[in-house]
């Protein structure tokens, strides 16, 4: 069948009507060399020009970068960005629009978005929005065409770095009031962000028979976490981070996770206090700012990384089995496990680039914590073992508790 | 886990003579491997047949084998060498097969040879298509569905699960013929019922049709310790229907949700481990549902590919080195990630940039034979572009392809433009035309299934180039206009054309407006890490991350996609010049396009951009590095084309200057010195219209050959014997031709023996380097011709006539480097028919026969040595007599008699290294897959009743029915199509059938032998 000839207007899979592309008709006005400008102003005094999409107007934030290729959504979405402008290294974002399956929250939490080039179509049988479309309705401001690879390489070298995005031209002393704004936002470290992302209320996921009740602080969730959780077997209740450790108790729940989350570790001491009064009650997973708060509640310290790990490529080393796994990660802090008092905590996970800490496990009790991504979204999938891990312990655990006499009556159960 | 110390030789299979679907990237891998293992403290023993490749040069093994790639022959240097092990998976599907039959006779276990870097299973898991099914069905992932049915009934009932269109292939029918695509119940009774007669076992496989599906290609690494990592995502522009060698293709994927990709890599890892790949890469294709994102895995290959070494060179990170590494049991976290030093080999890249690949093809070659692209690949080379966007990278792609179309397309009717949306290598451009015409993406995307995604970006560059043409001119731009038409991807050729300006005006305006490209590096991590690696492409952007080094620096040209006339020779010659300039302490800068190829390993030059050679790109990176020297002479006639502008714009262009170069090419000036230095030459003329030429071959004389001029491979060039014919190859050849070049008319001499020289002059010295012998007679192209150095037939006087002939007029040429000579022998007169001052295609396998690096030599000659400086004053003389055969892709291209003539259409290469010239020619033809019996029946169509006496004499017999082991064919009928479609031997010369019998005899007298070139 060498030179097979064939036509594709006789496949009849192929209907009239393109499923999922949302051509956003260039306007007969609308000049691919003359695009509204916009411009990236950086603390340090760097300006970057481009060009506007996104939602009119202006943002300010620190800005960060990510270099996962596909996800876009995901990352916009995941509550860890609260408060940050994201840079994508990757140069065409909105390619295959966006979806209703892959909101990591209920609406995008990244102030700005900075891309090479954005698409004004979307092309993909999952797609229900264009990206202009949905940045404009979730008043997401971006600015496109820019060096984003000159910004990354500014940014991979530390250090926080606040930028504004402003959209329009501007006069030099416009400018230079952006940079001052800039410079004098508010900074992260020290900020307590929570309340900025955490459920209002506490909702829960019923599985409608017997499966292992799971309780999840909220300090800034991805739905895929509580998706993983359900597909392990668990039935989930989601708790706002202020939550005492008495109210969670009082749920009854045979596991408890702490959650990814945005800002510096050290903002919400409430959560040292809480995850420090539940240690050693209930198997324990952390995850991303669980497994800083959980290092932290135990007495330890985190530190700044040189640069922070911003991608889905990452190679993590399982000391325990020896295994090599690629993760999703998006942290600029990690825990320096030799602070943890007393040995309490033992490390099973390394990053192989850097050798800084990916995730540990304590000594004595079921609790463990990763400092990446393991429900991933966007990423690879490596990882997932630990929410069945989580669950084989949890349903191991199973009420037998080996539970100090002291910490009871600390809880006033 | 370290590497193992139980094993200390290995044995490495090469691929083969380049042949369409497996080219040079296995010289790549090859190259790229043997270095790996030899570094880790491994010895390395290699065999391949090829003597065109980076692989088969002296220093890259320890002991290298130009031999042929058989059974037997691997057994001898077995044998000879008592290698521990065999790493068979960097020779493409030739090694795999060897390997495989090697294991299955129990060669292997006889000399306790170890198969490492792939295992039995695997490989049959992989490649048998029963065993692969059952595979995927095991881990379930679906493979298309297909049922193998008897009668029409069945057939009926199963086409109502898969529908339609239905995909008809009937079993056992030769060559594939038989069945085709049903889109309804009509064509299917049809097609099923006329399937069923034409198989000689009454039974046709009814598939599931993917036509049209979305494609995309995943390369996953595994080690010892299981652990996966994809390497590269490749979706093709071409969806399911064209062979993945035959599409654009595009890296990273770009039409996937996160969700997609992860499932395709999910399935991936799932794969690999399930077929049992246990280290090293795989190449894993998938079909993908554009209505519903259904996934199908169509195919994968376990073992390193085309498309590992397009995914190396479109990431950085070096697939084949570390699975030949994973092979001897480094683990991936244990290995280092050469690009940023301190990363881990254990990570999967991730890129701020994207790569674009267009194949290159060859069908004007082949008239008469449809371009349709299908299943079964026909490229021949390809292109590899970096750019910011998809737009830029695919601009640049097309600039580096060498082909401008546009102008064709602009005057063609709608009706044609339409007929070529179907899957053919014009296709690109007249999207690109429809587009222009008003025409829709959604029309486009419902004529081609082409996501529409890429029609969309095809559509914006077209709305781009409509907006340049309303705007104002030039002068008057400003810098943030240039700055973006440039970002696009414009060449300043292009913005030329659209605004009806000189090039050089383009260029000096945009100069003005500080309108130039910077260079960024490509570094696996997307700028997350600093990286070191050396591997630069050009964008439109901001920061500039290459600085000028404080060095001496020499910029090489490479020789750009592989194509018929200018393939993987001229990469050797050019990798050997960086190899012999760094040695000599210059920094080496190499640019190129082909990512196939040796010189684009970042390894190899001490810099290298992946850019265009075009003038604009070129010129570009030497204003940026400011060299002190640049080299076009050794990538054939890519580069050689830009001496003249190069020199003109100021460029020091090193070894023979372009005057010199014009020289030689220009039929007058040559003439008339071939006319002062009484060196005889055939009759002949220059023409600048049809009817000049007309007027020219009469006076000359028929016969006469015929052809334009300034071009590479002799490329629409033919006898013709009277005006009739003339007047025809005017009407259909010529008039198809662009640019009205000018026409040659030469005498043709009939029965004339050709002749090949190689010399190296440095202005004041010349050296002639070999006399290669055709074995074939003149008229047949010298890239088609076998050859045999040194010369068996000629005569001590006619050789120092040609040596005479060449010294004198290499000086008189002012040759700095390499010159190819061609000459002609009729009854003891030599003829001279025409010089290239460049390298030629016989470099490397001269250079092996005679054991002298000449490309090398040339560089250095370039930078300013003497041969006398070089130790190479005499002309050798080889102990060993080397034969190169060639072979040819006729069985690629239906209906196509496969009878040499002086238009090349070899792609390829091997060599046979004796100290019988007949043994060498009879091992050269092995090298070429030609496997002469020695034994049996044969046949002659013609009368030669001294070859039928030879015949017998040789103890064969004689027949006239197709039940022969060898066919002999001067009259070339239709025969000579059955014989090569069932792989049996045949002869379309006289000259060929006279060495082939004398090397049947000489096989059949004496045990061949193998010898390392280190010798």
């Amino acid at each position: 069948m060498n030179g097979v000839l064939f036509s594709m207007s006789r496949c009849n899979f192929l209907s009239n009507r393109l499923i999922g592309f949302k051509d956003a008709r260039l306007r007969p006005s609308m000049s691919l060399l003359q695009k509204p400008p916009a411009l990236l102003a950086l603390e340090d005094g760097t300006v970057y020009y481009g060009y506007a999409f996104g939602y009119s107007g202006q943002t300010i934030g620190e800005v960060v970068f990510n270099t996962a290729m596909t996800g876009y959504q995901e990352i916009l979405t995941d509550p860890s960005y609260n408060g940050q402008i994201v840079t994508m290294t990757y140069p065409h974002i909105g390619n295959y629009g966006i979806s209703v399956y892959d909101m990591e929250s209920n609406k995008p939490y990244a102030r700005g978005f900075i891309v090479r080039e954005f698409s004004r179509v979307a092309s993909n049988h999952r797609s229900n929005q264009d990206l202009q479309s949905f940045m404009e309705q979730h008043k997401v401001v971006g600015i496109e065409g820019i060096d984003t690879r000159a910004l990354t390489r500014r940014l991979r070298s530390g250090g926080v770095v606040k930028g504004v995005i402003y959209h329009g031209k501007a006069s030099p002393e416009l400018e230079a009031e952006l940079v001052a704004q800039a410079k004098n936002h508010a900074d992260i470290d020290g900020r307590d962000m929570t309340p900025e992302v955490t459920t209002e209320l506490p909702y829960a996921r019923p599985t409608f028979k017997e499966s292992p009740r799971v309780a999840v602080i909220d300090f800034g969730i991805k739905h895929s976490i509580v998706y993983k959780l359900e597909q392990a077997g668990a039935e989930v209740i989601v708790v706002p981070a202020q939550t005492s450790p008495a109210q969670i108790m009082a749920l009854n729940p045979y596991g408890l996770v702490i959650s990814n989350g945005p800002g510096d570790p050290d903002g919400p001491k409430y959560a040292h206090d809480t995850v420090w009064q539940l240690l050693g009650l209930l198997p324990t997973y952390g995850i991303c700012l669980g497994h800083q708060l959980l290092g932290l509640a135990v007495g330890g310290k985190t530190f700044k990384l040189a640069h922070g790990h911003h991608g889905a490529n990452t190679p993590v080393k399982n000391l325990v089995t020896g295994e090599v796994e690629i993760t999703s990660q998006n942290h600029n802090y990690a825990v320096d496990i030799t602070s943890i008092p007393g040995n309490q905590f033992k490390a099973t996970h390394i990053n192989l680039n850097d050798n800084t800490l990916e995730g540990m496990a304590h000594t004595r009790y079921p609790v463990f914590s990763v400092q990446y991504h393991p429900e991933a979204s966007p990423g690879p999938h490596d990882a997932s073992y630990l929410f069945n891990r989580f669950i084989e312990e949890v349903n191991a655990f199973e009420g037998a508790t080996a539970m100090p006499a002291m910490k009871a009556e600390a809880v006033k159960l | 886990m370290p590497k193992r110390t139980d094993i200390h030789k290995i044995l490495i299979l090469g691929s083969g003579p380049i042949v369409i679907g497996q080219a040079a990237e296995f010289d790549y891998s090859g190259t790229q491997a043997c270095k790996a293992l030899r570094n880790a403290g491994y010895e390395v023993v290699l065999i391949n047949s090829n003597p065109a490749t980076i692989m088969t040069d002296p220093d890259v093994a320890d002991k290298t084998y130009i031999e042929p790639l058989t059974p037997e022959f691997v057994e001898k240097v077995i044998i000879a060498e008592r290698p521990d092990a065999l790493l068979p998976t960097l020779g493409g599907q030739t090694a795999l097969n060897l390997a495989k039959t090697l294991y299955e006779e129990g060669t292997l276990e006889r000399h306790s040879v170890e198969l490492i870097g792939a295992n039995y299973n695997a490989i049959q898991k992989g490649e048998d298509r029963k065993l692969f099914q059952e595979a995927m069905q095991k881990i379930g992932i679906a493979t298309p569905k297909g049922k193998m049915v008897g009668t029409l009934k069945e057939a009926l009932e199963f086409v109502i699960e898969i529908g339609y269109p239905a995909i008809i292939r009937p079993s056992f029918t030769l060559g594939g013929t038989g069945g085709g695509i049903a889109y309804d119940e009509a064509e299917f009774k049809q097609i099923i019922t006329q399937g069923l007669h034409d198989s000689p076992v009454h039974t046709v496989l009814v598939e599931q049709s993917v036509l049209g599906w979305k494609e995309y290609e995943l390369e996953v690494m595994r080690d010892h310790n299981d652990t996966v990592v994809i390497i590269c995502s490749i979706e093709n522009f071409d969806p399911m229907g064209v062979h993945t060698g035959d599409s654009i293709t595009v890296a990273p994927a770009q039409t996937l949700s996160d969700k997609e990709y992860q499932q395709l890599r999910d399935y991936s890892i799932a794969i690999i481990r399930e077929i049992g790949v246990e280290t090293g890469g795989s190449n894993i294709q998938f079909a993908v549902n554009p209505r519903n994102g259904d996934v199908i895995v169509i195919e994968m290959n376990p073992r390193v590919s085309r498309s590992s070494a397009l995914a190396s060179k479109a990431t950085g990170y070096p697939i084949a080195k570390i699975a030949a590494l994973l092979a001897v049991g480094y683990h991936l976290d244990e290995l280092p990630n050469d690009i940023t030093k301190e990363t881990k080999a254990a990570f999967e890249p991730s890129i701020d940039y994207v790569v674009t690949k267009i194949p290159r093809f060859a069908f004007e070659k082949f008239p008469g034979t449809p371009d349709d692209l299908g299943t079964q690949m026909r490229s021949v080379g390809e292109v590899m572009s970096i750019g910011r966007t998809f737009k830029e990278s695919l601009l640049k792609a097309m600039r580096s392809l060498e082909l401008d179309v546009r102008g064709e397309m602009q005057h063609k009717h709608l009706d044609e433009l339409e007929h070529t949306l179907r899957p053919n290598p014009m296709r690109l451009p007249a999207l690109f035309e429809l587009l222009r015409r008003g025409k829709s993406v959604q029309y486009l995307f419902e004529k081609t299934a082409i996501d529409p995604w890429f029609l969309s970006q095809l559509r914006e560059i077209v709305s781009v180039e409509k907006e340049i043409v309303t705007l104002p001119e030039p002068k008057t731009w400003n810098w943030e206009l240039w700055r973006e038409i440039k970002r696009i991807g414009f060449s300043d050729a292009d913005i030329a054309k659209l605004v009806g300006e000189k090039v050089s005006e383009i260029r000096k305006l945009r100069l003005e407006h500080h309108s130039a490209p910077v260079y960024k590096t490509v570094d696996t991590c997307a700028a997350e890490f600093e990286a070191y690696t050396p591997y630069h492409y050009s964008t439109y952007e901001w920061e500039d991350e290459v600085s000028r080094s404080d060095r001496k620096k020499v910029i090489i040209l490479g020789s750009g996609p592989n194509r018929i006339g200018q393939g993987v020779e001229f990469d050797y010659a050019t990798v050997h010049a960086v190899w012999a300039l760094r040695e000599a302490g210059y920094e080496t800068i190499m640019v190129n396009s082909n990512p196939e190829t040796v010189s684009t390993d970042y390894d190899t030059a001490d810099r290298l951009y992946f850019e265009p050679l075009t003038f604009e790109d070129v010129f570009n990176i030497i204003e940026h590095e400011k060299p002190i020297g640049v080299i076009v002479q050794l990538g054939g006639q890519t580069p050689l084309k830009l001496a003249r502008a190069l020199t003109d714009a100021g460029a020091p262009i090193w070894g023979t200057s372009a005057d010199a170069i014009h020289f030689a090419e220009d039929r007058d000036s040559f003439h008339d010195l071939c006319n002062r230095l009484e060196i005889p030459q055939p009759a002949g003329g220059v023409a600048t219209d049809p009817q000049e030429a007309i007027n020219l071959a009469t006076d000359i004389g028929y016969p006469v050959m015929v052809r334009p001029s300034y071009v590479l491979g002799g490329r629409a060039m033919m006898q013709v014997h009277s005006e009739a014919e003339l007047k025809a190859y005017l009407a259909d050849v010529y008039a198809e031709l662009p640019g009205n070049p000018s026409i040659l008319v030469d005498k043709f001499i009939e029965g004339a023996k050709e002749v090949d020289v190689d010399a190296l002059g440095d202005g004041e010295t010349v050296v002639v380097a070999g006399i290669m012998e055709h074995i074939e007679s003149a008229g047949i192209h010298s890239g088609d011709s076998a050859c045999i150095t040194p010369p068996v037939t000629l005569s001590e006087t006619i050789q120092n006539t040609i040596i005479d002939y060449s010294l004198r007029l290499t000086k008189a040429i002012g040759v700095k480097g390499l010159i190819n000579i061609q000459y002609v022998i009729k009854e003891d007169e030599v003829f001279i028919i025409e010089a290239n001052p460049r390298a030629s295609r016989t470099i490397p396998y001269l250079s092996k026969a005679i054991g002298h690096p000449l490309a090398k030599y040339a560089a250095l000659i370039a930078s300013g040595k003497t041969l006398k400086d070089l130790d190479f004053t005499r002309t050798p003389k080889p102990e060993l007599y080397s034969v190169k055969e060639v072979v040819l892709p006729f069985l690629k291209f239906k209906n196509i008699l496969p009878i040499l003539g002086p238009e090349m259409r070899s792609t390829g290469e091997s060599m046979g290294i004796s100290d019988n010239p007949y043994l060498s020619y009879f091992k050269g033809q092995l090298g070429a897959n030609v496997k002469l019996p020695l034994k049996g029946k044969a046949r002659i169509i013609g009368s030669h009743a001294d070859l039928e006496q030879d015949l017998k004499n040789l103890g064969f017999e004689l027949c006239e029915n197709q039940d022969y082991d060898l066919l002999i064919d001067t009259e070339h009928t239709r025969e000579l199509r059955y014989a090569l479609e069932n792989g049996i031997p045949y002869l379309t010369t006289l000259e060929a059938a006279h060495w082939t019998l004398k090397a049947i005899a000489a096989a059949q007298a004496t045990e061949m032998q193998v010898r390392p070139l280190q010798a």
